[in-house]
């Protein structure tokens, strides 16, 4: 081995503990950009690579099988201006119940579009099973993946058709996602006739992929080459997949400001903790390069030693963090894919290439400039450096620092920071780096959790009872116009009258309501608006508002951002609410946080309706419990109560979006990764300093300073910079949270309600303010307790 | 002080590190209050060694250390560390001076350890800087001291707590003769004073002008002890410096103690 070689592996072997926050920081740092730019380019238009990747269908048609011959339907794949196709699949759409035994359970409201399909695969649309097998045979079906709310079953599951002659049951043998929405579940095609009703004629499914499908007109040319090329009337339906990818981008669209600024804070974070970490290792070798150079060593040779002494534990932990990288992608990319509702995504493997690349570079960066520098100096200088370090600095601080009312080894440790100020800016930053990511962070997660909450705000009650009866026949299997869902079923004839009667008269319920969805126009709006319409006190209720208030009159509405958007109105005017040949002005009360139809979402009290001559019958009841109420015995006694009247009702529980869920896991792994580089960051500075100053403690370990004197002593000298660090990190990172958050309330078609947004109370303040005074001390304590273990005759023998 | 109190007792002291040959190899030695013992020896011949374990700095491996009444191989970190800085006084070849905090700091330091209380200890340390003439340097940082004057400053460092036990690692080492001389002159007004003293040296100028006592060590064994009381005849020759420290201390010869 050469005389540089044997530096090098001296330089390596004899420090072992810096050697091994080496690797754990740029394993870390590797881990971190991995898996933040893993998300950041999983983020860049994920349904067009997952559309993409599953060759999805552009146009999904449906064909009435009394119309035209499965042949006709399948020659409209040779037509010029298709380019794939698969089909025909026969479709049924059928209402399925869950459950096996006596526990029955709707799902209902929501029918399923069935295909018969053979196989996942195929020219279009090549669907992605996330679990389970594709159908093998009779009797199983797989389901598409919900984009929100619990699956409908474990895979081994039943789900069986009740309304259907003969009642077929199948098993769920599997979940799959169609980018394209291609139908909501798949059986073997002869499974098809079974979930038939008698008499009902036989529907088609083709799905396509065009030339042209970039634009609405394009997508509209295709289509009508496509009616004509079969009888008139057989082309039932069709679903574009613009208006698929138009939700899913939308959707995509909230996460990238988090995405983005968790991703930057994180590579920032490892360009910083890298630098400081193999800069200071370098630096700290400044004596050790004067006495190389003192041996004939050239400044050349020298850089070159300290890069490859460097180079060694940063390869390690880069290889190290690579793997942990992929690994801990695995469970976020596959969030991320849900909430995004694409296929699932894998880390992009440039990723895997570049980052090693980018860390490595900058690590021979950060070691090469302070190697140089010191190769430079002269070498009586560097063999001068540290053995009396710049004496003179801090000593103001140092004296004032005396004079406080403390003992004698927190004074030491509070002025030491002043006497090597530049190791103290680099603690510094790495701690405010961690206490921005806490507190935006903690500010994220209590905003989203707010925000969900405000989501749920559309079913409050704790118990909901629907005036629907069970369907008495398949309600779904007659609506087959349309690929996309079909209307809901007719209420039964409850009297709802009555069942809020019986409600209010209840003894445990503290509120109730009525709603129900109404299809209204306004004017200045195109087409039709969804409405949800409340009946009775409501206030307990209402909807998160981001201005002016909650319904509390008649022919007042609450709406969302877009509407008032697209009617240039503003809180506090009226617009026109019309209907069946009459209209009547309503007044926008207020604006809430609502994303449904795309923010367009209106919430009006039902004396609007009954200007426009409409009668209302609440389909839904929200029900408030009295506090300390059981609800399951509440539950039993309304039921009994309502039985006459033929309605039930149910527990009805805060669902937790998996949108949410996924950030949620994201924020809590981002900021673990975080606070781990910054007390990294800080170990390794403290291990430097007291490996420098290891006479210095030796010396005031013989004048008797106790061990935990020492301790004390090293942790208050970083402690000090923490608590400054975490003071100004906080307000910083409160500064990012109140600029993401709106950003994410707009790429979701809201604004935040304020009650979301001001999430930083006092308390939780005063507390992340200390988080940097923690990571400080978490990062310190350690290398304290070493330099107060090591034993004072061999700190003494260290020159 | 009683002449008959034993400030260290050491019985059957053998100490190796790792697996190399025992440094000291059943030494046993007593020291009585007053006497100022010189410890003599080749390089690595155990003085240092023995400094330490007096110290509490480092554990025998077999044997039994006492010093001023405390078994101090039994203590643990902390409890050697209360133990040296209440009754030892250390002074070093190379001085270890803090080079940020000034003089009167670094004299301070043993009794801030102790928790004294502050004004006390400042006239404590005045009257120290005092008494060894370096009072002009009192607000000064030691790396504008000559080696002389630094040695003066770990001195008084090591007098601040006023210390059952004083020792002394090569004291003079790193000083030139005028220097050397100062410090010579200052051990032994100490002693002369009733100061306990234990002084490791290569110097035979110092060890005669102010030990009452020699041992010379070989191997980790004394293979010379004048013993208590004695001289060494041949080494009286240097006694003649014992005035310097009586003119610099203005013979106010309480202080030290
Ligand atoms: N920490 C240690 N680890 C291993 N061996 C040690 C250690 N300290 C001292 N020794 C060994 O113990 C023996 C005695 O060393 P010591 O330092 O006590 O000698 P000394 O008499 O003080 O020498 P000098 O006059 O050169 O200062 C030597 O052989 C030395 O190598
Ligand atoms: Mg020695």
């Amino acid at each position: 081995m050469s005389a540089l070689g044997k530096v090098v592996r001296a330089g390596v072997g004899r420090r072992r503990v810096q050697t091994v926050v080496m690797v754990l920081t740029t394993m870390l740092a590797v881990t971190a950009s991995i898996m933040a730019g893993g998300l950041v380019v999983a983020s860049q238009a994920p349904f067009d690579h997952a559309f993409a990747k599953q060759r999805g269908a552009h146009l999904t048609g449906r064909f009435d099988g009394g119309k035209a011959t499965s042949e006709q339907v399948a020659a409209t794949a040779h037509l010029p201006a298709v380019t794939a196709a698969a089909g025909p699949f026969a479709v049924v759409t059928a209402t399925p119940q869950f459950g096996e035994g006596g526990l029955v359970m709707m799902i209902g409201e929501a029918p399923l579009t069935i295909a018969g399909r053979a196989a996942a695969g195929g020219p279009v649309d090549a669907v992605t099973l996330t679990k389970g097998h594709w159908v093998t045979g009779p009797g199983q079906i797989v389901l598409t993946v919900p984009e929100d709310g619990p699956r409908m079953g474990e895979v081994g599951g039943t789900l069986s058709f009740p309304a259907l002659p003969g009642r077929p049951s199948l098993t769920i043998v599997g979940y799959a996602r169609s980018v394209s929405r291609t139908a909501d579940a798949w059986v073997a095609p002869a499974e098809i006739a079974a979930l038939t009703r008698p008499g009902a004629a036989p529907a088609y499914e083709m799905l396509y992929r065009f030339a042209h499908a970039g634009t609405g007109a394009g997508m509209a040319r295709d289509k009508n080459a496509l009616a004509a090329a079969v009888p008139p009337g057989a082309l039932s339906g069709t679903l574009s997949y613009l208006t698929t990818k138009h939700a899913a981008d939308r959707e995509t669209a909230t996460f990238v400001p988090f995405i983005v600024a968790f991703g930057v804070l994180g590579l920032a974070m490892s360009v910083l903790i890298i630098g400081i970490v193999v800069s200071g290792a370098v630096s700290a070798g400044t004596r050790r390069i004067g006495v190389l150079k003192s041996l004939g060593l050239t400044p050349g040779q020298v850089g070159r030693a300290y890069v490859g002494q460097a180079l060694i534990p940063a390869s390690a932990g880069t290889v190290l963090g690579v793997v942990l990288g992929n690994i801990a992608s695995v469970p976020l990319l596959a969030q991320a894919s849900d909430a995004y509702g694409a296929a699932p995504l894998t880390v992009a493997w440039w990723l895997d290439l570049a980052v090693p690349a980018g860390v490595l570079a900058l690590v021979v960066a950060s070691a090469l400039a302070p190697a140089l520098r010191a190769a430079r100096l002269r070498t009586v200088q560097a063999l001068a450096t540290g053995r009396t370090p710049q004496v003179g600095r801090g000593r103001l601080a140092a004296r004032a620092a005396s004079r406080l009312p403390l003992s004698r080894a927190l004074t030491l440790g509070l002025a030491g920071p002043f006497a090597r100020p530049a190791r103290s800016a680099t603690i510094w930053a790495a701690v405010a780096f961690g206490a921005v990511g806490v507190t935006f962070a903690f500010g994220l997660g209590s905003s989203l959790s707010a925000i969900q909450d405000g989501v749920n705000r559309h079913n409050p009650g704790q118990v909901s009872v629907s005036t629907f009866a069970p369907p008495p026949v398949d309600a779904g299997s007659g609506a087959g116009t349309d690929a996309g869902p079909p209307p809901p079923p007719e209420p039964v004839s409850a009297d709802t009258a009555a069942v809020a009667r019986t409600i209010a008269a209840q003894p445990g319920t503290a509120g109730s309501f009525g709603t129900v969805e109404q299809q209204a126009t306004f004017a200045g709006i195109p087409g039709a608006v969804r409405v949800t319409a409340y009946q009775g006190d409501s206030s307990w209720g209402g909807l998160q508002m981001v201005s002016g208030h909650w319904l509390d009159g008649s022919r007042q509405i609450v709406v969302g951002r877009r509407f008032l958007e697209a009617t240039g109105k503003h809180v506090g005017d009226s617009v026109t609410l019309e209907g069946d040949g009459r209209s009547v002005a309503v007044r926008v009360v207020g604006e809430a946080l609502t994303v449904d139809d795309d923010g367009m979402h209106v919430a009006a009290d039902t004396g609007s309706f009954t200007a426009l001559g409409r009668t209302l019958r609440p389909d839904t009841y929200e029900v408030h419990l009295a506090p300390g109420t059981d609800r399951a015995g509440y539950l039993q006694d309304l039921n009994t109560a309502l039985k006459p009247l033929g309605v039930e009702g149910r527990a009805q529980d805060n669902r937790i979006s998996s949108t949410i869920i996924a950030m949620d896991t994201m924020i809590a792994m981002l900021t673990v990764m975080l606070v781990a580089v910054a007390g990294l960051g800080v170990l390794n500075t403290v291990v430097l300093d007291t490996r420098e100053r290891v006479h210095d403690l030796g010396v005031m370990k013989a004048l008797g300073m106790a061990p935990r004197q020492t301790v004390a002593m090293v942790v208050t000298s970083v402690a000090g910079i923490g608590a400054v660090a975490g003071l100004i990190g906080v307000p910083l990172g409160m500064a990012l949270h109140g600029y993401v958050i709106p950003a994410m309330g707009s790429a979701a078609g809201t604004r935040i309600p304020p009650a979301d947004l001001h999430v930083y109370h006092p308390l939780p303040v005063l507390l992340l303010a200390l988080s940097g005074l923690v990571i400080a001390v978490a990062g310190a304590l350690l290398p304290a307790t070493w330099s107060a273990r090591t034993p004072t005759a061999t700190s003494l023998r260290t020159e | 002080m009683s002449s008959t109190t034993s400030v260290i007792d050491i019985r059957e002291v053998r100490k190796s590190y790792d697996d190399g040959p025992a440094a000291l190899d059943g030494l046993s030695l007593t020291v009585r209050a007053g006497e100022a013992l010189a410890v003599l020896g080749p390089s690595g011949s155990g003085k240092s060694t023995l400094l330490n374990l007096i110290a509490g700095l480092d554990k025998p491996t077999e044997g039994s250390v006492t010093v001023d009444g405390v078994r101090v191989d039994g203590l643990g970190e902390t409890g050697s560390a209360r133990f040296r800085r209440e009754r030892i006084g250390m002074v070093f070849q190379f001085f270890n001076l803090l080079d940020d905090l000034t003089v009167t700091d670094n004299v301070l330091l043993p009794s801030q350890l102790v928790g004294a209380g502050r004004a006390q200890a400042r006239a404590r340390a005045a009257e120290l800087l005092e008494y060894l003439g370096i009072a002009r340097h009192a607000r000064a940082y030691p790396g504008r001291l000559s080696g002389g004057e630094r040695q003066r400053v770990a001195v008084a460092r090591a007098l601040m707590n006023r210390p059952a036990l004083l020792l002394a690692d090569e004291p003079t080492g790193a000083l030139d003769t005028a220097s050397g001389a100062e410090v010579r002159a200052l051990l032994t007004e100490l002693n002369s004073d009733g100061q306990t003293i234990l002084l490791v040296t290569h110097d035979l100028a110092l060890a005669a002008a102010c030990a009452s006592r020699t041992i010379e060590l070989v191997d980790g064994r004394i293979v010379r002890d004048t013993g208590s009381g004695g001289r060494a005849p041949d080494l009286q020759s240097g006694t003649a410096g014992g005035s310097a420290a009586g003119s610099a201390a203005g013979g106010s010869s309480a202080v030290a103690r």
